[in-house]
């Protein structure tokens, strides 16, 4: 199994984010691009699939303006912007100090 | 790979490299570690003192370390936009520090 090439640890994140799928996310980039959209998809390795996504500078990046869906590798990601709203912090932490110990 | 490439198969698409191109080609295939062939592609070159230049590039294999973004091309929003009338700095590069 190709997947098995990638070390699958808790993958907290991984799981966290599947749970904010079909909320509005901002993503920003290595590049300094910043996009938002809806979180469509997330995988192991924390690509991002993101619909009705627009950039944030259509003027600075006009590359990026004739696309609604995006595909985003997880390499390039600096920053994901997230609604405080939807974050169970209590789980996080919860999660964390038991993947901490193993 | 929940985030599969799959829909967009035979579709255009926009790839942003991570030394800041773009480059615009039919998707045919690709892996889980993002590697992509692109198809009848070709690279749009944005500049602040011209329009935007397109270098035909034929057949192509973009080697997933080197993509950021994969964006579906809206063939009616792309269309609307007057390349020619476009003036933008190039991207950045994708800087791991």
């Amino acid at each position: 199994d190709d997947a098995a090439v990638v070390v699958v640890e808790a993958m907290i994140f991984y799981s966290f984010f599947k749970t904010l799928v079909g909320q509005e996310v901002a993503v920003e980039l290595k590049n300094d691009v910043a996009l938002v959209g809806k979180l469509h998809n997330i995988d192991q390795y924390l690509n991002i699939k993101l619909l009705e996504a627009k950039v944030v500078d259509p003027q600075r990046y006009p590359q990026l303006t004739a696309m609604t869906s995006i595909f985003i590798r997880g390499s390039v990601v600096r920053y994901i912007t997230i609604p405080k709203e939807h974050v169970d912090v209590a789980l996080l932490q919860d999660a964390a100090r038991k993947a901490s110990k193993s | 790979m929940a985030t599969a490439l799959k829909e967009w198969v035979d579709k255009q698409i926009s790839v942003i490299t991570c030394d800041g191109r773009n480059i615009v080609g039919q998707l045919r295939g690709f892996d889980q570690v993002t590697n992509v062939i692109l198809d009848e592609c070709h690279e749009r070159v944005f500049s602040m003192e011209a329009g935007v230049e397109q270098v035909v590039l034929g057949l192509y294999i973009i080697r997933g370390d080197n993509i950021a973004v994969i964006g579906e091309l809206d063939a009616g929003l792309d269309a609307q936009t007057d390349l020619s009338a476009v003036r933008a700095p190039a991207l950045n590069p994708v800087v791991h520090a």
